[in-house]
């Protein structure tokens, strides 16, 4: 169990810059998950780390050891690999203690370990099976035992959940959250769905074109996304994200989103003052507008467009005057196409963006520093 | 760069796949350029180190050129098309995947560990006078006497044996490619032809051939410069009744002990193979790539 | 495809064994005619299938001039041409498989195209060298043009055989604590094994067939097919069967040994370009 620390780490492929200058430091025992879009870089970082790319520049530390010219072997890391990448030449049992062998250590205590860490993961009955007779989610079974029975300094998952079914994904995100408080080894967890993320993290590195976005804890990366991208990403259906301008009204603020007004509470008059006459971006999630009769007071006038029953809720797709909104409510009173109907947005859980850089405006009392890492 | 700059690069492991390769670069520089280029000596120049077309002119004017040069070309404008033919129609057959194609197709390739002088022979014991087509047209009843097939006076035998030959020998390579190229067309382009009404010999104008385009001119440049060097088969079952470019090489050097014009005649065979290569790349260049 | 019409079928079937017997029969006559004495084959009329079977063909070709000792020729230069091939020619099969680096297409094109070299053009200028440096009428230096005859292919189908194993098996091992050597030994070696075996009986089979090459370089230490040529034309019908029989049994054999990966081999190698 050790803490990693990247220094200024940027790895290019010839002419494209994979990972820019990140710096991150992840705490011992940490489950740190890094979350983006294809291509942003998060899987280059996981191999930077496991010594599987060499950096260009920047430095890597695991447990206070400087490992940036070490190769993987000496790192003590161990990795799970999106396919598995278990060895089909060899039976469950030999994979699982492979690493052990290479340690040299004594036969006996070589199949204790992996009879002990193939009992964690259900797959004992498997042992002397060979790959080709498993089926993918006892295949990445395999893969996750032989990667904790080195009992590593660093455990690293490349999406390792990506390969299988909806529903097998779901087991196994439970039983990896389990299996991280059982064995509290430093993880880092490579992933493209913000579910799994959320669901899985201690922290989340949100990574977009090789920089690290917003580094925070789950419910801060939902709540407050630190730019217009991870207000985005994050979030089923992402966030709704709309131009508006930021005005007065009468003494207070407000925001002029198309034909609308809305009131501004008076706790972020001193944050905002700054901004009034500038265009901004508020971002309001789905679960945050209520649903009403259209004649209720106060409240704005919209059009269902598309109503999506999903069982637990009720997806709809409104119009706002020029804007198109998600909006997600109670099952029930299943709504049609054409309606319409009455929004009430909750204020607290407005977030506002600069219009040009997308990044979180700082606003109010109370709400801690958006965005930035540690 | 200074020194210990590339020798650090020298042993990073950047460097490792220029070392892995290396030794092959090293072998084909030893195995294949040298030999190019004093084959182009030896053709070209005279012991004492005077340029001349001399050995040119030698080969051209032997009694046998004019025929080696004749049959090496019609052997191989009659056995690549031949060959084509067969091989893509075999191949289309396995693609079928009807019951036993694998081992169909395991057993029409058995011919391609066979050497060529084997196969000579094996079809000269089929043509020659005491041979088995003899026996069996005898066994027919069409015939008395045997027939001189690989004489001086049926010509048109020689090299028609010749052609069978290395047609039963050589099918399987242009084969193998062929049905490799067949199996990397996906079945959804078919499907897709058919859904749109294309019936079997639309879908294979439209569809198969065009993307088999590449594997033809892969397989049509290798037979082709193969056969341009068929030799032993011709000697196996003619002799030097039907003198072929490169055993013209192989008789400069062996029997008169020429090696400069036998090089002549090694340059000749490597021009005729780099020209239609070249126009095979140039009038089969399949249009889109690939997926 | 499907067969609606019974016809369709019954033609499939015929054309089948067409083909079949047009690729098996030649072999089984030539089966045949090794074990047919010497005075049936010159009898005429000649029987198909001999009246008696006689290894004394067969026998009467062993025993031939310089036959047994070509024979034993043949197998080393084989083999010697084996070794050399993959020792030279697999490295760089793995290196284009595993690493993209630069010149890597101009390294294959490059390798494609010695395929268009004439065996004449090979042979026939390292007579002079050869002589030179004591390598002309040597084992060694034949099994040196089998080779550089037979690198390419190698080159080619063992980076399609290293292609075939995921390079995540060899990190993995990585991670687990191998060095870079020992990834390729414990994980990549195992799985390309029964590929490279496939490869190597294909260079075996490359060189005991040659017949150009070793013609040309050698003149007491022949190979079988340099041996079967150069006799030929003395040569009485029953040398010339049972010669031909006796070069065709490494080329069954491998067949029979190395059917499973012969597809993935040759086919998949050469037409992808």
């Amino acid at each position: 169990m050790a803490e990693i620390r990247l220094e200024r780490v940027r790895k290019t492929f010839g002419r494209v810059v994979a990972v820019k200058d990140v710096d991150l430091t992840i705490a011992d025992g940490e489950f740190l998950v890094l979350l983006g879009p294809s291509g942003c870089g998060k899987t280059t970082t996981l191999r930077c780390i496991a010594g599987l790319e060499r950096v260009d520049t920047g430095r890597i530390f695991i447990g206070g050891r400087d490992v940036t010219e070490l190769p993987p072997a000496r790192r003590g890391i161990a990795m799970v690999f999106q396919s598995y990448a278990v060895f089909p030449h060899m039976t469950v049992a030999q994979n699982i203690g492979f690493g052990l062998r290479m340690r040299r250590i004594a036969k006996r205590e070589i199949r204790a370990a992996v009879q002990e860490v193939a009992e964690l993961l259900q797959i004992d009955e498997l042992l002397d099976r060979y790959p080709a007779q498993l089926s993918g989610g006892q295949r990445q079974r395999v893969a996750v035992a032989r990667a904790i029975v080195m009992k590593p300094e660093v455990l690293l998952m490349d999406e390792p959940l990506s390969n299988l079914d909806a529903l097998l994904r779901l087991q196994m995100r439970a039983e990896l959250k389990r299996l991280h408080r059982q064995i509290g080894t430093t993880t880092v967890y490579v992933t493209h769905d913000q579910v799994e993320a959320l669901s899985l993290g201690d922290r989340i590195a949100v990574m977009r074109e090789g920089e690290i976005v917003q580094l925070d804890h789950p419910n801060s990366v939902y709540d407050q996304p630190a730019t217009t991208f991870v207000a985005g990403f994050i979030g089923t259906p992402p966030m709704n994200l709309l131009r508006a301008t930021v005005t007065t009204s009468g003494d207070d603020l407000a925001l002029a989103v198309g034909d609308f007004t809305l009131l501004l509470p008076p706790a972020w008059k001193p944050s905002l003052r700054a901004m009034v006459g500038k265009p901004v971006i508020v971002g309001i999630r789905a679960e945050n507008i209520a649903v009403h009769a259209d004649t209720t007071p106060g409240s704005l006038p919209a059009t269902v467009l598309v109503s999506e029953p999903l069982g637990a809720q009720q997806l709809l797709t409104v119009q706002v005057g020029k804007d198109v909104l998600k909006v997600v409510t109670a099952p029930e009173p299943l709504l049609q196409a054409g309606q319409t109907v009455g929004l009430t947005l909750n204020k607290e859980k407005l977030r506002l963006f600069d219009a040009e850089s997308g990044r979180a405006l700082p606003i109010g009392a109370g709400l801690p520093t958006q965005g930035g890492y540690r | 760069m200074n020194r210990t700059q590339v020798t650090r690069w020298l042993v990073s492991e950047k460097a490792l796949p220029y070392w892995l390769i290396f030794p092959t670069l090293a072998y084909v520089a030893a195995f294949f350029l040298v030999p190019l280029a004093r084959t182009l000596l030896l053709a070209f120049r005279t012991d004492d180190g005077q340029w001349t077309m001399r050995f040119f002119v030698r080969m051209v004017e032997d009694v046998r050129f004019f025929d080696a040069f004749k049959f090496t070309l019609i052997l191989v404008a009659i056995v690549v098309p031949l060959q084509l033919v067969t091989a893509l129609s075999i191949a289309l057959l396995v693609n079928t995947r009807f019951r036993g194609s694998r081992s169909f197709l395991y057993i029409c390739a058995i011919p391609l560990g066979i050497s060529d002088l084997a196969a000579g022979l094996i079809w000269f014991s089929l043509f020659t006078e005491h041979g088995y087509i003899n026996s069996f047209l005898y066994t027919l009843g069409l015939i008395d006497k045997p027939i001189y097939f690989l004489s001086m006076q049926n010509l048109g035998w020689v090299v028609g044996s010749i052609v069978l030959a290395e047609h039963w020998r050589a099918t399987a390579i242009v084969l193998v490619i062929l049905v490799a190229g067949l199996q990397m067309i996906s079945r959804d382009y078919l499907e897709a032809a058919e859904v749109f009404g294309a019936r079997p010999w639309q879908k294979l104008w439209h569809v198969t051939l065009p993307l088999l385009k590449p594997s033809l001119q892969s397989a049509l440049i290798i037979r082709t410069i193969l056969a341009l060097q068929t030799f032993a088969v011709a000697v196996a079952l003619g002799g030097r009744l039907v003198p072929v470019l490169a055993g013209e090489a192989y008789y400069w050097y062996y029997l008169y002990r020429n090696a400069n014009v036998a090089s002549a005649y090694a340059l000749l065979l490597m021009v005729i193979s780099l020209l239609l290569a070249w126009g095979y790349l140039r009038f089969l260049r399949p249009r889109e790539v690939r997926s | 495809m499907t067969f609606p019409r019974l016809q369709r079928r019954i033609l499939l079937y015929m054309a089948v064994v067409a083909i079949v017997l047009w690729v098996l029969v030649p072999l089984v006559l030539i089966a045949l005619a090794a074990f047919t004495p010497r005075s049936e084959l010159y009898r005429w009329p000649k029987r198909i299938i001999p009246s008696t079977f006689s290894s004394a063909t067969m026998s009467f070709f062993l025993h031939s001039y310089g036959v047994v000792s070509s024979l034993c020729n043949s197998v080393v230069v084989a083999l010697l041409t084996l070794g050399m091939t993959l020792v030279v020619g697999a490295p760089a099969g793995y290196a284009v498989a595993r690493y993209v680096f630069r010149g890597r297409e101009a390294f294959r094109l490059g390798i494609l195209m010695t395929r268009m070299f004439p065996t004449s053009l090979l042979a026939i200028p390292l007579i002079v060298t050869f002589i030179r440096w004591g390598l002309y009428d040597t084992l060694i230096g034949v099994a040196f043009v089998h080779t550089a005859m037979a690198l390419p292919f190698a080159v080619l189908i063992t980076s399609g055989i290293f292609s075939g194993v995921p390079k995540e098996l060899e990190e993995a091992a990585m991670t687990l604590g191998c060095s870079r050597l020992g990834a390729f030994v414990r994980v990549a070696l195992p799985l390309a094994l029964p590929g490279l075996a496939a490869a190597a009986m294909f260079t075996f089979v490359i060189s005991w067939n040659e017949v150009f090459a070793a013609s040309i370089l050698t003149v007491r230490n022949r190979t079988l097919p340099a041996q079967v040529l150069a006799s030929l034309e003395a040569a009485p019908l029953d040398f010339r069967f049972a010669g031909a029989f006796f070069m065709i049994i490494p080329a069954l054999i491998f067949m029979a040994l190395a059917r499973r990966y012969l597809f993935q081999m040759w086919g998949g190698a050469i037409a992808e370009r």
